[in-house]
């Protein structure tokens, strides 16, 4: 699921301020023919009802399909509502929430998930900032780097988690045995101790976003001006230096972006750790999204679940926008 | 320009052309086999899982059982092909994953294109909110919107049926679909739509004739990028699929697992294997243009 969000990223800034700067060119391109043509005036009327006529066929499925059953789920989050229970659903107001506040479970897991989202979105950003430097650089054999690079992304999560549990197994992994061979000792079973599950499955999670954090980052660092590089490097700047008054400050809104989004998608993720550890061992993996899924599909509670996935948004929504503020403002100092 | 008084200090500071090249962006023997080095540690870290899976799907149970697993199997079979093939209904799974990744595709570009169009081409409240959209969708977790969209599907008498799947996987890869397919649309010049206005064409015509050709080999990309997602997506398929003949191929995997887990190593790996090619093989198809189109955007910005 990253897959599709995470080639998404530069939409926000990147296409869209393009998208400002060639309307106005168009519109007055536009104009401009307009002048010498009387049909123009039909023009701006196809403009309003076709418009609506085009957007019609993807606006109804959005609407029905996702708009709705956000709103949905919130307002399901202030009901009693149970799966196969023939009473009608009332409303309870704030009772979920109350009751949530005092789930000690939901807030262990609400911080498992927190350590598991910052713990995967940080070195995995630093690790993909590192690759892609290494691919930016003019390297023989970067074709093939590239092509690598790029295969977790294409496979499904749950071929992510099943091969890690390969690598992992405590017998026929081969992690145990490099380091049996490494004469380090014997090994152990990552994914069921209660002190290596964790570490093990943010491992994985690293590894699984690795390119789409890459490409951003790679894409980004395209961008950045080469003159100013080889005019930094006259003057006789070290790497460190360019790196730090060059190429950062060019990435630094790629960089922010997929960072943010990287988090969003990592606290919410769901597939890997689901194959991985199914949240054991003694709910030590227990990411929230887990906890929310068993809560509604294995229990039935779709409204306590419903306001689980409330608070989960609310929190990220303010985790993120501290850290956005604060790193923009970091900038401005500077 | 910013160049120039730069070039100019270069003899300034003792240093010919030649030199300079050297010492520009040039890097040190030293510096580069560090390069070098740490480009093969990123590869070995990428590769190794997926070598591994390869390497324990063609490994007889015998060696699989053994205490000192090797890279590379000593007597390679399919044995744990056909075993993972008589196991699960991989073929069925695999049939109703290529059914709900190949409808999602094609609906997705279908109803994306015209929208993807006006976003690019009619500036206005519509947009905005369609990209307010895109974004916000991005920040809510699935459990939010799975609920609701379970009980609707259940109303809908959609739970347990492809179409409820296609349908949810249609709406959930629209974000990604309309943002790709309105850069696309920016790259065709409105002059080539006005051109062909003036030559008589009507508005359908010059949408059908002109545009659309022009589009073409983005919205295959599109398509494409929407069938892997779809092909690879576990969550709501977990969700909304019931029945084994019903569910799909990640589902399926998961299957292998069972509560004892341990036990089924080399179909585990076969049938893990078998279901990433064809993600592996599309993927290989569109990858330069989709890391293309990120720098193309990019670059805009």
């Amino acid at each position: 699921m990253t897959s599709v969000t995470a080639a998404k990223r530069p939409g926000p800034d990147g296409p869209h301020s393009g998208h400002n700067g060639r309307d106005g060119q168009g519109g007055r391109g536009g104009r401009a023919g307009g002048t010498g043509r009387p049909g123009r005036p039909e023009r701006r009327a196809f403009g309003d009802r076709a418009a609506w006529f085009l957007v019609l066929p993807a606006l109804i499925p959005i609407l029905i399909l996702s708009v709705g059953p956000l709103l949905y789920g919130i307002a399901l989050a202030f009901t009693d509502a149970q799966s196969g229970r023939t009473r009608s659903t009332q409303w309870i107001g704030t009772l979920n929430f109350q009751d949530l506040l005092h789930d000690t479970l939901f807030w262990d897991s609400f911080r498992i998930g927190l350590i598991w989202a910052v713990g995967v979105t940080v070195p995995q950003f630093l690790l993909a900032l590192g690759l892609a430097l290494l691919l930016n650089q003019n390297l023989r054999m970067r074709w093939l780097a590239r092509a690598l690079a790029i295969i977790p992304w294409a496979m499904p999560e749950v071929v992510v988690g099943i091969m890690w549990r390969l690598v992992y197994n405590p017998d026929a992994g081969i992690l145990n045995e490099t380091i049996r061979d490494l004469g380090l000792g014997d090994g152990r079973d990552w994914l069921t101790g209660l002190a290596t599950a964790l570490p093990a499955v943010i491992l994985v999670g690293i590894w699984a976003g690795m390119p789409q954090t890459t490409v951003a980052l790679l894409a980004g660092l395209q961008n950045t001006p080469r003159e100013l590089h080889e005019a930094a490097a006259l003057d006789g700047a070290g790497a460190w230096r360019r790196f730090r008054h060059v190429t950062w400050p060019a990435l630094k809104p790629i960089a922010l972006a997929i960072s943010a989004l990287n988090l969003i998608w990592n606290f919410n993720s769901f597939a890997l750790v689901y194959v991985l550890t199914s949240g054991g061992p003694g709910g030590r993996t227990r990411l929230p999204m887990l906890f929310a899924y068993e809560e509604a599909f294995r229990y039935g509670q779709f409204g306590y679940a419903a306001a689980m996935g409330c608070v989960m948004v609310a929190v990220i929504s303010v985790l993120l926008a501290f850290y956005l503020v604060g790193r923009l403002r970091g900038g401005e100092d500077r | 320009m910013k160049r120039g008084p730069l070039v100019g200090r270069g003899p300034l500071l003792g240093r010919g052309p030649a030199r300079r090249e050297s010492t520009g962006l040039r890097t040190g023997r030293p510096a580069r086999a560090a390069q070098y080095l740490a480009l093969l540690a990123y590869l070995v870290f990428l590769a190794f899982p997926f070598v591994w899976l390869i390497s324990t799907a063609f490994k007889p149970a015998r060696e699989l059982g053994s205490l000192h697993p090797t890279w590379i199997p000593e007597q390679p079979t399919l044995d744990n092909f056909r075993q993972a093939f008589d196991e699960q209904p991989l073929l069925q799974a695999a049939a109703n994953s290529l059914i709900a990744a190949v409808g999602a595709a094609v609906i997705a570009v279908v109803i994306a294109t015209p929208m993807a169009y006006v976003m690019a081409r009619h500036r206005g409240r519509l947009a905005t909110a369609a990209t307010g959209w895109v974004v916000v969708s991005q920040a809510f977790p699935f459990v939010l919107v799975i609920i609701p969209l379970f009980l609707v599907l259940k109303n809908l008498h959609l739970i347990n049926t492809l179409w409820g799947l296609i349908m949810v996987y249609v709406v959930w890869s629209l974000p990604f679909a309309l943002w790709m397919l309105a850069g696309y649309v920016r790259a065709v010049p409105a002059e080539l739509e006005e051109a062909a206005a003036v030559d008589g064409a009507g508005r359908v015509r010059t949408l059908v004739s002109v545009v659309a050709p022009l589009l073409a080999p983005g919205i295959v990309a599109t398509a494409l990028f929407a069938f892997i997602t779809a092909w690879n997506e576990f969550f709501f398929a977990l969700v909304l699929l019931k029945t084994p003949e019903k569910q799909t191929l990640p589902v399926v995997l998961t299957h292998f697992l069972g509560a004892e887990g341990v036990a089924d190593l080399g179909p585990l790996a076969a049938a893990a294997f078998l279901a990433t090619l064809p993600s592996l093989v599309l993927f290989a198809l569109i990858q330069r243009r989709i890391t293309g189109g990120m720098t193309a955007g990019a670059v805009k910005s």
